[in-house]
This record gives structure tokens, C-alpha cells and sequence, in this order.
């Protein structure tokens, strides 16, 4: 596929955008699920807050070892390139880890002490909304232009950064997206559980937030033609794959509009599977349109990698790791459903 | 050239109070399920109920600290890169292999303690302490590993540099380098002792508040009885394995034994230093007591053993002088901890007394903050005692660092959040006892909530 073969580069750099993607999509269901129920949180009568929360509890610990494989991903199979993101993203980098360690520690302590459980709440709601919005910030840094030369140090200029429309776009579209998809995600939870108040309310914000993103994706495409018009390129190159997430966007519409049994209007299951096709068709462009850059124009994904002799173990750790941890993850899926069902009937 | 030291200073300040900070989590979340795991043993044997409920409290206490262990732990990782993008460069193409494996170590860890926790009545004895053991497997198997990045720096190996380019690269010979086996065993060691100790310092904390005879007395007598036997054991075998440590030392980072000892002059049946502070200037211990001959004997097992004083090595590869402090305060906490467990032994089950006096349930107590004290030592004297380098005389620490400026204010915010955390901590463990006293689960009353899921 235009001139590229399946080097051990592609095979590493294939590995970080699925963790990336991965990362990005239980991540926009955390930090969306935390703001709704913030948003929700007088409505004590309809269990909207609880649905929101019972989701978030077994979630973060999974979501959060994720991050972790990601940075480590980077860094054992693109050093150099590590070696550049790390001096750039030193300030946003700090922000972000200082939230996230506020957030995941209030939704620990908030099980032990119920006089938490408010404060808690507002945490996990307003660092839902930063977090995404912050590391979203890291993809335009990458289409290069941000960064500065100072006496041979490169440097984050935030200057620019916060004075470019192409940012702001990305940033709308990532705190968009993620109550996009943590509304839809908890529009089918709650269908499941039988909670029809909490499904309507969630139905209709999915509905109101969905339109949204679409007008935040496409500022992003506007705002790249004229910023870094080399991705918008190639971007275009693929146009057929961006229409198909663009029909996958109103399929989703359509399913949330349909008669769906029990006298529902919606089937949020298909809805939510169609977005994250959606979602991965765009990524894909968007990720298939950055190579071979990893950051624009002086990483690229050759002069970044590792050593060939550390990447095949490092490789074949991976794959005996998720061999070996699959069984795990299945008996603990089968263990938790139960579970949770047996909860359901008591 | 002022602002360089600074700027380096300063990121140096910050990793270390990270480190610091997380690794009395981490140290905790190796110690506590293991204590948990030997309540539960007791109780399978004895079928004694107290050390069922001695496990479930333990649980909770357990599951609040897993929230600072995993954010702060996360930390750490990211700002590996964050601050010393040279160094991880390095590790990247050489070492990454512990990094990668210990992300299914904490898998482990996570699945099974969720296990543990979220179908405790549902599941059987045994599985409970199947699920135990490969919880703290996962967690031990992750300070390993993560230990082993650390083994790494002190004794690199399975690559060359050639005229500034890794070549020759070895992932596994890197991964097996001369220091990992030391290592992995004295941090786990230690790791478990702490966990024992926190056990009976908790113990002997609550027994000083109770009055003898009464059932909470009787309750954390059957705790410290169990932890001090375990901790006086473990701690045995960790001064042994301190002591191979600090025969590694002297065979493959000499200055830094040198530093910890406050010895000058290379020599042969070279004193042991204890106390004092070391003066560079005059070049000896000031107030130290001296122990002749002894440090030839530690380092190589033979009086006539030749150790390698500061003087051999140029200035500029001095350690910090101050670590013979922190190896003075860890050595030292060991020794306590011994005595401690050999006297408690002796009174409560050589003796059979169930009464005990106040001096000893108070000596018992410290035990706990000291173990802990001592991983900081240890850890300080590790790290700062490797000065100035990152990668012993491969990569100094000043090539390390990141060219980014004003880390000032940065520092400050982190700084902040480990105080809110600290005291949120502290804050929610002591809401929940207190809401949840032991009299309650003593009485034979079930836990009424279980709050590992929210209300409905
Ligand atoms: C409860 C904690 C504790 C206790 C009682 C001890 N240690 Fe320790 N020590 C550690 C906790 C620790 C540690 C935190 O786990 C370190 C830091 C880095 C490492 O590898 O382990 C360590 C490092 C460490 C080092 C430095 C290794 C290096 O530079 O890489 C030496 C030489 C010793 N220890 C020696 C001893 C001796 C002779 C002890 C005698 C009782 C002792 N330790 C007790
Ligand atoms: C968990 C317990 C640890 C503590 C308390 C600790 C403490 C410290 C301290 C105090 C410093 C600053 C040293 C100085 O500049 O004087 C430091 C530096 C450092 N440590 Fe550790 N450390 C720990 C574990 C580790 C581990 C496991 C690694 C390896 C992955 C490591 C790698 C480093 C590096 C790369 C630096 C920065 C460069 C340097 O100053 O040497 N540390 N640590
Ligand atoms: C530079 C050094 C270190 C780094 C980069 C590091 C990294 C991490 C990370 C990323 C986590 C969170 C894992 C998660 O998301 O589940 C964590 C937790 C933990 N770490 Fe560290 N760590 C370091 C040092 C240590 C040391 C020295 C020990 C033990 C002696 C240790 C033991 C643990 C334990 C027990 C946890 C708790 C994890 C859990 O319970 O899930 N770590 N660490």
C-alpha cells in the first residue's frame, strides 16, 4: 500500500495507533460517564447519576493500565522519537498526570468514605472534560509547527499553540466526542439494566451531542487544510474511507431512531458498535495520512526506532504476554457478568 | 552556568520526591496482600474467625492505597520520559523488556485482586488464596522488574557503545544483568518485612489503646504474634541479603561502597564505620564509633580484603557524602526490627504472657514507621549514592535530564497533590474505621455495606 511494506517499523507503529485507539475510546467512555454524572447529580429521583457511576467504578483500574502500555509502547520501540515528545510535551504531559492522579484517586477513596461521594463527583466530572481536552492537544503538536528552536533546545511554543483555530478545533471535537460516546455507551447500559428513565435521558443526549461532533470533525478538516495542509493531503487520498464514516455517523443516527422492542425507540447496541467503526475508519485515515511522520518533519517512524534485536523481543513478549493473559481476561469477564447478574435479581 | 545546576537540581528533586512518594504505596501493595494472604493460611489452619476478619479489614485498607499506588505509580512511568528523555533513549533500545512485561504483571495483579474483592463471599477458601498468592506474585513480580531498571543503571550490560552509538544490543543479557538476582531479592524481601511490620506495629498501636483482657487486646495480640514470628524471620534473611548487596558494591560500584562507609584510603582490614558525619575536608567520619577490621570482612569475607577508599576516584565521581547516613539508618532500622521481633517472640510465646508491657507495644509500634523509613533509605542510598550518573559511567546524569526549563512551578504543583493525597489518605482510612469499628465484626456482624459498590 503506497510504497509501504510490512517493515518491523509499520508492525510498531500498527501496535502504538491500536493502543492509542483503544486508549482513546475506553478513555472517552470514562471521562464522558464522569461528566454525566456530575451533570445528573441532583436528579435524585431517576438513577441517571448511578448508571453513570456503577460503569465508571470497574472501569479506570483497566483504562488507566492502558496509558501505561502506551508510554511504554512508545518508548521501547521508538526511543528517539520518545526522546523528542518527551521534551515537548513536558508541560502538557505534567498537567495531564497531575488529573488523572487527582480523578482516580477520588474514585477510590469516594468506595471507602460516602462523605466523599459529592466532592467526588465534581472531581470526576471536571477533570472528565480537561483530560480529554488536554491530550487531544498532543496529535496537533505532532503535525508539527508548534515547536521552537531556542539556543539549540526545541521547545513547546504555547503561544502558538493556543493561538491556532486547528487546536481549538481538536480540543472541541475530543470533549465532544467523548460525552458523544460515553452518552451512547450508557444509553445501552442502561437499557440493559431495565432503567428506561436513565436510557431516555441518555438516548437524548446522544442524539443532541452526536450532530456536534460531526460539525467539530469537520472544523478539524477546514483548520488542517490551511495549518498543516501536508496531512490534509493526504487525508483526501482516502477520501472513500472519511464518507464511509460519515454515512457510519448517520447510520448511528438512524439506529437511535428506529422502534428497538420492548416499546423503545433505539438500538443503542448497534449504535455503539457503528460508532466505533465510525471512529476507527477515521483514525485510520487520519493515522494512515501522519506516516512516515512521527512528529512533523524531524521524526519519522525509521529514524525513531529502536534497535532491531531489542524490537523482536520486545515483540515476542507482547505476543506471549497476550497469549498467556487472554484466558485470564475471559474468566474474569465471565466471573464479573455473573456477577453483576446475580446483583441485577437481588 | 548557575541556572544549569539549578534546572538539573531541580528535576533530580522531583523525580526522587515522585519516587519517594509512590514507593511506599508500592511497598505496601507487596506487603499487605502477602500479611492478608498469611491471615487467610491462619484461618484455613486454625479456623480461627479473628484472622478471617483480621483479612477483610486489611482488604480496605489495601483497596484505599491501591488509589495513590497506581496514579503515583503511573506517574513515575510517564515522567521517566518526561524528565530524563537521554536516559530513557537509552533504556528504550536496551531495556525496555522489564517495562514490557511488567504491564501483564500489573494485569495479574488487577484482575486478581478485583477477584479477590468483588466476589469474596462468593467464591472458596481456596480460591481466595489462589487469588491471594497471584496478587502478590503480580505486585512482587512488578517490583522486580521495575527493580531490575534500577540493577540496570548500577550494573549495565548487553550492549557497547561505539563512538557514541549502542551497538551489539542484548536485550536479554541487558535484562540478566550482574545485579538482578541482588536486587530483586533484597527489595522483596524487604518488601514483605515491611508488610509484616505494619502489621505489628498496627498491633501493637491498637493494644496500647486496649485495655488487657479485653477482646479487641486478645484480638491484636493473635495479629502480633503471627506478624512478629513472620518479621523476625524475614528480616533475618534480609540483613543477608543486604549483606550480598553490599558485596556487590564493592565489586562493581566501588565509590559508592566507599560513600557509604566514609572510607578515604584504600586499604586492607579497613574499619566499619557507624554514625558520625563525613567530613570531605579533613577526610574522616566525624563522632563515628569504629569497628576494626570489619568492612574487610563484610566486603570480601577475609580481614585482609583490600576496599577501595574515595581517594581513588576523581572528585567529580564522588556520591553525595551523606548516604553513609541513610546506609547507617537503614542497617540500623534492620537491626531494631530483629531485636524487636526476637523480644516480642520470646515474651508472648516462649513466655506465654498475654499481658505486655506499654515500653514494648510502644517498640512494636515504631517498627512500622522505621520499616518503612528504612525503604526510603535504602532506596535514597541507591539512587543518590549513584551520583552523577544515570548509567554507571556510561550516561551521566546531566546528559540525562531534559533541556525544558523552569521545572520550578511544576514541582510545586506535584508537590501539592502528594500532600492532598497524603492527607485524603490518612483522612478516608480513618473515617472508615472509625464507622466501622472492629468491636462491630467482633460481635459477630457481618460488614453491612459493601462499598465496593456504589449505592443503588
Ligand atoms: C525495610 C527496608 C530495608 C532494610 C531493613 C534493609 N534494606 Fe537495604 N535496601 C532496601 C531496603 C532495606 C531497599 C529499599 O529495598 C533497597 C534500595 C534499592 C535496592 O535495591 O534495595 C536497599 C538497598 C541496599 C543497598 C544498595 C544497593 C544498591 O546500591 O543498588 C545495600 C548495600 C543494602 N541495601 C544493604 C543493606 C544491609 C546490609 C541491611 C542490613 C540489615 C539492609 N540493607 C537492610
Ligand atoms: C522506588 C523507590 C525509589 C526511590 C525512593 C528513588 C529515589 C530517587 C532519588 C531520591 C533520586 C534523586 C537522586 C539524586 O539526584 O540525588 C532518584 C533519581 C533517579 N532514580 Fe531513583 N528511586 C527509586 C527507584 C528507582 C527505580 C526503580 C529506578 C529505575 C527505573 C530509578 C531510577 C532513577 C533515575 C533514572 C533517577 C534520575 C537520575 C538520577 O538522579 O540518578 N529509581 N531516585
Ligand atoms: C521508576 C520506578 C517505577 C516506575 C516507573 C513504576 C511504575 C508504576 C506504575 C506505572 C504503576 C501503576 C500500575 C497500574 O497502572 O496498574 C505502579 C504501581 C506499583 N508499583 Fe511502581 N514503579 C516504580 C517503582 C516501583 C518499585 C521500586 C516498586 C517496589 C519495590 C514498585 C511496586 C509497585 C506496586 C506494588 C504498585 C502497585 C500496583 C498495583 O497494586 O496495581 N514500583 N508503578
Amino acid at each position: 500500500m503506497y510504497g509501504l511494506s510490512l517493515t518491523d517499523e509499520i508492525l510498531g507503529i500498527t501496535l502504538i495507533w491500536g493502543f492509542v485507539f483503544i486508549y482513546a475510546v475506553m478513555g472517552a467512555m470514562d471521562f464522558g460517564a464522569g461528566f454525566w454524572s456530575m451533570i445528573y447529580i441532583n436528579r435524585d429521583k431517576t438513577n441517571v447519576t448511578n448508571i453513570a457511576n456503577r460503569y465508571l467504578s470497574p472501569t479506570w483500574e483497566v483504562t488507566n493500565v492502558f496509558i501505561v502500555a502506551l508510554v511504554v509502547a512508545i518508548y521501547s520501540m521508538f526511543p528517539r522519537a520518545a526522546y523528542s515528545l518527551g521534551t515537548i510535551l513536558l508541560i502538557p504531559g505534567s498537567l495531564i498526570l497531575l488529573l488523572i492522579t487527582i480523578r482516580s484517586a477520588f474514585l477510590v477513596f469516594s468506595h471507602a468514605a460516602e462523605k466523599y461521594k459529592r466532592l467526588l463527583i465534581y472531581v470526576s466530572g471536571i477533570t472528565g472534560i480537561l483530560i480529554p481536552g488536554l491530550l487531544i492537544a498532543v496529535l496537533p503538536i505532532s503535525q508539527g509547527g508548534y515547536v521552537i528552536e531556542q539556543n539549540g533546545r526545541e521547545s513547546l511554543s504555547l503561544g502558538l499553540l493556543f493561538t491556532s483555530p486547528n487546536v481549538y478545533a481538536f480540543i472541541a471535537f475530543a470533549i465532544i466526542s467523548s460525552l458523544f460516546l460515553s452518552s451512547l455507551l450508557l444509553a445501552d447500559y442502561s437499557k440493559t439494566a431495565g432503567d428506561l428513565r436513565a436510557y431516555g435521558v441518555y438516548r437524548r443526549d446522544a442524539l443532541i451531542t452526536g450532530p456536534i461532533s460531526l460539525i467539530c470533525a469537520f472544523l478539524i478538516m477546514v483548520t488542517l487544510k490551511t495549518e498543516a495542509n501536508w496531512i490534509y493531503i493526504k487525508m483526501m487520498d482516502n477520501l472513500p474511507l472519511l464518507i464511509t464514516s460519515a454515512a457510519c455517523f448517520i447510520l448511528t443516527g438512524a439506529l437511535l431512531m428506529i422502534p428497538g422492542g420492548k416499546g423503545l425507540k433505539g438500538i443503542p447496541r448497534l449504535a455503539v458498535i457503528v460508532t466505533i467503526i465510525q471512529f476507527l475508519l477515521a483514525g485510520f485515515v487520519y493515522g494512515r495520512a501522519h506516516l512516515p511522520y512521527i512528529i512533523y518533519d524531524n521524526e519519522t517512524i525509521r529514524t525513531g526506532f529502536t534497535d532491531p534485536s531489542s524490537f523482536r523481543a520486545v515483540f515476542i513478549v507482547y505476543v506471549v504476554g497476550f497469549a498467556i493473559l487472554f484466558p485470564g481476561f475471559y474468566f474474569f469477564w465471565r466471573l464479573f457478568m455473573r456477577d453483576r447478574s446475580v446483583r441485577q435479581t437481588d | 552556568m548557575v541556572i544549569e545546576v539549578s534546572h538539573l537540581v531541580i528535576a533530580r528533586a522531583m523525580f526522587g520526591t515522585t519516587m519517594a512518594f509512590h514507593i511506599i504505596f508500592a511497598t505496601l501493595g507487596i506487603g499487605i496482600p502477602f500479611m492478608i494472604l498469611i491471615s487467610e493460611l491462619m484461618f484455613l489452619k486454625t479456623k480461627d474467625q479473628d484472622y478471617s476478619i483480621m483479612a477483610k479489614r486489611w482488604t480496605r485498607v489495601k483497596g484505599v492505597l491501591l488509589g495513590v499506588a497506581i496514579p503515583s505509580g503511573t506517574i513515575a512511568g510517564v515522567s521517566l520520559s518526561l524528565l530524563w528523555p537521554g536516559f530513557m533513549e537509552v533504556i528504550g533500545r536496551v531495556m525496555a523488556l522489564p517495562f514490557q512485561i511488567e504491564i501483564y504483571a500489573f494485569f495479574i495483579e488487577a484482575l486478581f485482586l478485583s477477584i479477590y474483592v468483588y466476589a469474596y463471599d462468593r467464591i472458596s477458601t481456596k480460591a481466595r488464596i489462589i487469588s491471594l498468592i497471584l496478587v502478590t506474585f503480580g505486585a512482587l513480580a512488578s517490583a522486580v522488574l521495575i527493580s531490575n531498571v534500577h540493577a540496570f543503571e548500577g550494573t549495565p550490560a548487553g550492549f557497547r557503545v561505539v563512538n557514541g552509538k549502542i551497538v551489539d544490543v542484548n536485550p536479554w543479557a541487558a535484562f540478566f544483568n550482574p545485579a538482578f538476582f541482588i536486587t530483586a531479592g533484597h527489595v522483596s524481601l524487604t518488601a514483605l518485612m515491611t508488610g509484616s511490620f505494619v502489621f505489628a506495629g498496627t498491633s501493637g498501636f491498637k493494644m496500647l489503646r486496649n485495655s488487657p483482657g479485653s477482646r479487641s487486646y486478645q484480638f491484636h495480640a493473635k495479629a502480633l504474634v503471627m506478624s512478629l514470628i513472620l518479621g523476625g524471620v524475614i528480616s533475618l534473611i534480609s540483613a543477608l541479603s543486604g549483606h550480598a548487596s553490599a558485596q556487590y558494591l564493592y565489586e562493581y560500584q566501588p565509590e559508592k561502597l566507599a560513600a557509604a562507609e566514609g572510607l578515604f584510603e584504600t586499604q586492607s582490614h579497613a574499619p566499619l564505620t557507624i554514625g558520625g558525619s563525613v567530613d570531605p575536608e579533613k577526610q574522616e567520619v566525624k563522632h563515628a564509633i569504629e569497628i576494626p577490621w570489619a568492612l574487610s570482612f563484610l566486603a570480601g569475607n577475609r580481614f585482609d580484603t583490600v576496599v577501595r577508599g574515595l581517594n581513588e576516584f576523581p572528585r567529580d565521581y564522588w556520591p553525595p557524602l551523606f548516604i553513609h547516613t541513610m546506609f547507617n539508618g537503614m542497617v540500623g532500622i534492620g537491626m531494631y526490627s530483629i531485636l524487636v521481633a526476637i523480644i516480642g517472640v520470646y515474651w508472648l510465646k516462649f513466655k506465654k504472657k498475654t499481658v505486655v508491657p506499654k515500653w514494648m507495644l510502644f517498640a512494636f509500634f515504631l517498627s512500622a514507621p522505621l520499616s518503612i523509613l528504612a525503604i526510603e533509605f535504602g532506596w535514597i542510598l541507591a539512587c543518590t549514592g549513584r551520583q552523577p550518573w544515570t548509567i554507571y559511567h556510561i550516561l551521566s546524569t546531566a546528559d540525562s535530564v531534559t533541556s525544558q526549563q523552569n521545572l520550578g512551578i511544576l514541582y510545586l504543583l506535584f508537590i501539592l497533590v502528594y500532600l492532598l493525597l497524603g492527607i485524603v489518605v490518612i483522612a478516608v482510612l480513618y473515617f472508615y474505621f472509625k464507622r466501622n469499628p472492629l468491636i462491630h465484626e467482633l460481635s459477630g456482624q457481618t460488614d453491612p455495606d459493601d462499598k465496593n459498590y456504589p449505592a443503588h
